[in-house]
């Protein structure tokens, strides 16, 4: 559930992103991550003899296809650096440390990764460093850990190796790779005005100025001529018809309600556009166009500044309302 | 004052719940690469790529066109991402032929695709937002109302849905590519198949699909020189309209019907029914067939269910809709509207193979998103205009 | 081609967070002046393209929203791209010459500050390889900086005095963010951000929005007394690997030059979008700008960078300064890591 803080002006809330992916790597990246599993780097050959690293499935340049894969040193040369002093949570390894293009011995491209040197001093362009692999591996790329300086360490020949088939490291198919964001989300002026009355148990709706017509819940404009709402806010009863729904039978990632249950467009007393929201205390196979209904409320005191107020619409009892009354809305 | 456009390669991918095999890249070249070998073409033959897919959270990648325009020979080219909702596969088809018909290139490539087995379609289609106005049980939990709103007004039988999902679903066991291929469905199996949001089934509703479709536009000048006969761009429109308003008609709403009047009367189609021989219409949910008939002008409003009955719009009917099987069988939702375009320009080239409709010489392609508000819709030809 | 101009122009005041409005609130009033200013009906404008990005609120589809601000009825010929809004106007520019529209509006809106915009643009990378790294949008460019300054290519002392340079014409504009006179000694004595970046080397972060009116022909000269018109448009994009580009030269830039004829004549006015202080330099490099060239009299993007707004407002305060009487002028919008892909549109009166 979200909290929303009054702050000045608009409402606001946290809002997070966090969702794990499911990459599936292909032919040549899967290898490549195979070979960081194994402590082993790879690259690939373009058509001119030029190594890639790390390697793609195509030439970044041309576009044709890439596959003739080869291993690369594990130590290489900073060919430009940059010294992030205070890393976000989710960069490499949590203390001062440096990201850098570092080309490795054997190929041709420098790759992007994180050099832990411990402080700016280490750093430079020309510095030899060596990679260092993660106790824990078959992530992806963050097998390899970091760079590490290795002054002096000498350009050892041999590389880049040719991989027959049989020195090709078992691929690593799948990758799990978690995006989380953090947003702090602002509602704005007419969802806060809006949010606020519903705080007090009001039902606000808002007056089109071009054709008087009432918005509820409002966003502050009026789609149709593309003007502010902003009028005197009109008071829409928590009573009204339903103009359509449907029986929901299959589970929605954000609604927490128990299945199966009917999902009603519901036309209020005194506004002119419908909404959408949940039926419950009915029978749903009495759920029925131009059914009345009524608001239930949360208890009082567990009133917020959101539309969760209400619980959900019953049937209020009341005779149907005529066909005419909501077939505009259908 | 447009230049000729005209599509001379296309390409899609097997759709399938999750192609494992292959990475983004990899998805997208195996469409690039065989609409460049429908058109004999190489990447470097290629002027401009216009990439087109639906919210970037279904990948989790921003604005991906940046990582992915060079696996699609983009490297030093201009480079477009539409994104306009679920009629992006419409979109960007536009947007690339209007590049052709603007004069200034004369082979665009376009690619629209979805990998949305990286995540979940449902949690990125409705992602939960603080201050949530209303109550949304996805896609289906908002069309389905919808859909009961078109059974009362036109009075519409019960089973049209039914009919609908198995007549894509047949036509889907004759497209290679399709995803779903139910090789003994009947009737009376959609129609007990598990009833999700009162009235769609289970069997009438699209898959999640991963999958990409690719096309080679080209100028006049190009498209002389290709090996195949190619599909001439005879119309293209887009129309929006906003998601919600007091007395908005959001069951046949009316961005469909000024689309559908503007295409025909650019096309130079006054009885669409009759002149148009093959239709691929956006339909994740069956009933949106009868729905978009009327939507689309081929048939009166209210009477668009009963084209459904008359068969009419199977192959072999007067109006074929959907023979690739359409949304119904494959829905990588970022590529159904350019798979919509993709296979009517693939019934005009005679290139339909098991889903050909004989001698169809001008077909729709259509596709829609949102709220039933964004439709962009085009109509190729065997004849060149 | 036919001939198209900018009519009109809006944007909103670029600031580091919107309190109080969210992007429908921003849009709105920016969308009824520009097309207000174009003294052209509602329905002469015949298509609407924007440009916005989801991930900027992290909510699917938000640019569905922004549709509320324009009015869309009767129902409208629209697009949208998940770019800046300079690329929304090369779309409806395109349109225009199919001929199937002769007036379009154009807009491109965001609110960064909702998010840790410099962390969230690390959603733009490789998936596989660079985004689990999450390497933040200055670690970046600051790669790219040393480059080029250990290349020889660029001075911190000329870096400072861009910032310098930018900062002081934003002080005539009530719209930028940044503004001030600034000194590059005291500038060069500040700690360095992430090094060898300062924070005057970056763009702020900047809330904003903008909207344009371009039209065809006798359209535009039926309702602008001065139209801007678009002599030279295109763009171009880079692979996005840093290690197989040149980072210390904007080929992509060079090349949209070229394409769009930037030196067909004198330029007296350069818009530039970069926000960093050293892809400026690389940029007006690029453009080949003379000395005599006035560079970012608005402040450019290092004194109000609102993404997804930010190159559609160096076309629109390009073409104002058409409109207000100069001969030539250049544009420039850019999109990606380290100048990845760029824009370039020539304004001509």
């Amino acid at each position: 559930m979200t909290t929303a803080r009054a702050a000045q002006g608009s409402l606001t809330a946290p809002h997070k992103l966090d969702y794990t992916y499911k990459r599936s790597t292909g032919p040549v990246l899967g290898r490549f991550f195979g070979g960081l599993r194994d402590g082993r780097i790879l690259g690939v050959r373009r058509a001119d003899g030029r190594v890639l690293v790390p390697p793609k499935e195509y030439d970044p340049d041309t576009g044709e296809a890439l596959s003739e894969l080869v291993e690369v040193a594990p130590t290489g040369t900073v060919v430009s650096w940059a010294w992030v002093a205070r890393p976000r949570e989710k960069q490499p390894l949590g203390r001062p440390f440096a990201y850098a293009l570092v080309r490795l011995d054997g190929a041709e491209t420098p790759m992007l990764h994180a050099v832990d040197a411990g402080e700016p001093s280490r750093m430079r362009t020309g510095l030899r460093v060596r990679a260092r692999f993660a106790a824990e591996r078959g992530a992806g790329v963050r097998d390899l850990e970091a760079f590490e300086p290795a002054d002096g360490a000498p350009v050892e020949p041999g590389w880049p190796r040719p991989l027959a088939e049989a020195d090709l490291p078992e691929p690593v198919e799948l990758l799990r790779i978690p995006v989380k964001l953090d947003y702090l989300y602002s509602a704005g002026q007419a969802a806060t005005r809006f949010l606020r009355a519903m705080a007090e148990g009001r039902l606000l709706g808002q007056r089109c100025p071009v054709d008087g017509k009432v918005y509820f819940p409002t966003r502050g404009a009026c789609p149709e001529h593309g003007v502010p709402t902003e009028g005197e806010p009109v008071d829409v009863k928590d009573r009204g018809t339903i103009v359509s729904f449907s029986i929901v039978r299959v589970p929605s990632e954000n609604l927490a309600v128990e299945l199966p249950f009917a999902a009603i467009n519901v036309l209020l007393d005194g506004a002119d556009t419908t909404f959408t929201h949940v039926l419950s205390e009915a029978k749903l196979e009495d759920v029925h166009m131009g059914m009345r209904v009524q608001a239930v409320w949360l208890p009082r005191e567990a009133w917020t500044a959101s539309m969760r107020n209400i619980k959900y619409f019953k049937p209020s009892g009341e005779p149907d309302a005529p066909f005419e009354s909501y077939e505009a809305h259908l | 004052m447009a230049e000729l456009c005209a599509v001379v390669g296309i390409g899609q991918t097997k759709h399938t719940a999750a192609r494992k095999d292959v990475s983004m890249p990899g998805l997208v070249r195996e469409a690039a690469e065989r609409a460049l070998a429908d058109a004999e073409l190489t990447w470097k033959d290629i002027d401009a790529v216009v990439l087109g897919k639906a919210p970037d959270m279904f990948e989790g990648v921003m604005m991906p066109e940046l990582f992915l325009h060079d696996a699609l020979g983009g490297a030093y080219k201009p480079v477009l991402r539409v994104h306009t909702a679920g009629s992006v596969g419409g979109s960007t088809g536009i947007v690339a032929a209007s590049l052709v018909q603007a004069g200034i290139h004369d082979r665009v490539l376009t690619v629209a695709f979805e990998k949305q087995s990286e995540s979940n379609a449902m949690w990125a289609l409705t992602i939960s937002m603080p201050f949530a106005m209303a109550v949304v049980a996805g896609a289906g939990g908002y069309f389905a109302p919808l859909i009961r709103g078109y059974i009362r007004r036109a009075g519409a039988p019960e089973d049209t849905g039914i009919r609908v999902a198995l007549k894509d679903r047949k036509n889907a066991l004759k497209n290679p590519y399709a995803h779903v291929q139910l090789p003994d469905v009947t009737f009376e199996q959609i129609a007990s198949s598990p009833m999700l949001w009162d009235p769609v089934r289970y069997l009438e509703t699209c898959p999640s699909s991963d999958g990409a479709c690719a096309m080679v536009l080209a100028s006049e000048r190009a498209a002389a020189k290709t090996p195949r006969r190619p599909a001439w761009v005879l119309a293209t429109e887009m129309r929006s309209e906003p998601t919600y308003f007091a007395g908005r008609d959001q069951v046949i709403p009316r961005a469909s019907l000024d689309n559908a009047k503007s295409l025909y009367a650019k096309a130079g189609i006054k009885d669409p029914r009759r002149e148009i021989d093959v239709a691929e219409i956006y339909v994740p949910f069956s009933w949106f067939e009868p729905m978009w008939l009327e939507g689309m002008l081929f048939a009166p409003p209210n009477e668009g269910w009963k084209m459904v009955y008359e068969g009419a719009t199977e192959i072999g009917g007067d109006l074929p809709v959907n023979p690739s099987g359409g949304v119904l069988s494959s829905n990588p939702i970022g590529a159904s509207g350019l798979l919509r375009f993709a296979e009517a320009a693939l019934q005009v080239r005679g290139q339909a193979g098991e889903h050909q409709v004989d001698g169809a010489r001008k077909a729709l392609g259509h596709a829609y998103g949102g709220g039933s508000q964004y439709f962009s819709t085009w109509i190729v030809s065997s004849e060149k205009p | 081609m036919r001939d198209v101009a900018v009519v009109s122009f809006a944007q909103a005041p670029s600031v580091r967070r919107e309190p109080d409005r969210n992007e429908v609130e921003i849009l709105m009033p920016v969308v009824r002046e520009a097309r207000e200013r174009s003294g052209l009906r509602k329905d002469e404008i015949d298509f609407i393209c924007s440009g916005s990005t989801d991930y900027l609120a992290g909510q699917s589809f938000a640019f569905v929203a922004g549709l509320d601000a324009v009015g869309a009825w009767p129902p409208i010929a629209e697009s949208h791209v998940e770019m800046d809004g300079a690329w929304a106007l090369y779309e409806a520019w395109v349109k225009i010459q199919t001929g199937s529209a002769n007036a379009a509006l154009v807009y491109g809106f965001g609110k960064p500050s909702m998010g840790d915009l410099p962390e969230v643009l690390a959603l733009q990378l490789d998936p596989y390889l660079l985004t689990p790294l999450w390497p933040d949008a200055v670690s970046l460019a600051a790669l790219q900086a040393r480059l080029c300054l250990e290349g020889g290519v660029v001075s911190e002392r000329a870096m400072a005095e861009i910032a310098v340079r930018d900062r002081g014409n934003a002080k005539a504009n009530a719209f930028a963010q940044v503004k001030g006179d600034f000194e590059a000694a005291k500038l060069l004595a500040e700690p360095y951000l992430v090094d060898p970046l300062r924070k005057h080397d970056c763009a702020p972060i900047s809330d904003g929005a903008a909207a344009m009116v371009i039209a065809a022909g006798d359209v535009a000269r039926r309702v602008c007394r001065r139209p801007a018109w678009i002599t030279g448009f295109a763009h171009v994009a880079e692979p996005q690997d840093l290690g197989v580009r040149d980072l210390t030269r904007s080929r992509s830039t060079e090349l949209a030059a070229e394409k769009a004829g930037a030196l067909k004549g004198r330029v007296e006015v350069a818009e530039i979008a970069a926000p960093f202080t050293h892809q400026t330099l690389l940029v007006e490099r690029a453009l080949g700008l003379g000395r005599d060239v006035a560079v970012n009299p608005s402040g450019g993007a290092l004194a109000a960078n609102p993404v997804m707004a930010a190159g559609l407002i160096r076309i629109g305060e390009a073409a104002r300064r058409i409109h207000d009487g100069a001969a030539r002028a250049v544009a420039h919008a850019t999109s990606g890591p380290c100048l990845q892909q760029n824009l370039v549109c020539v304004l001509e009166g």
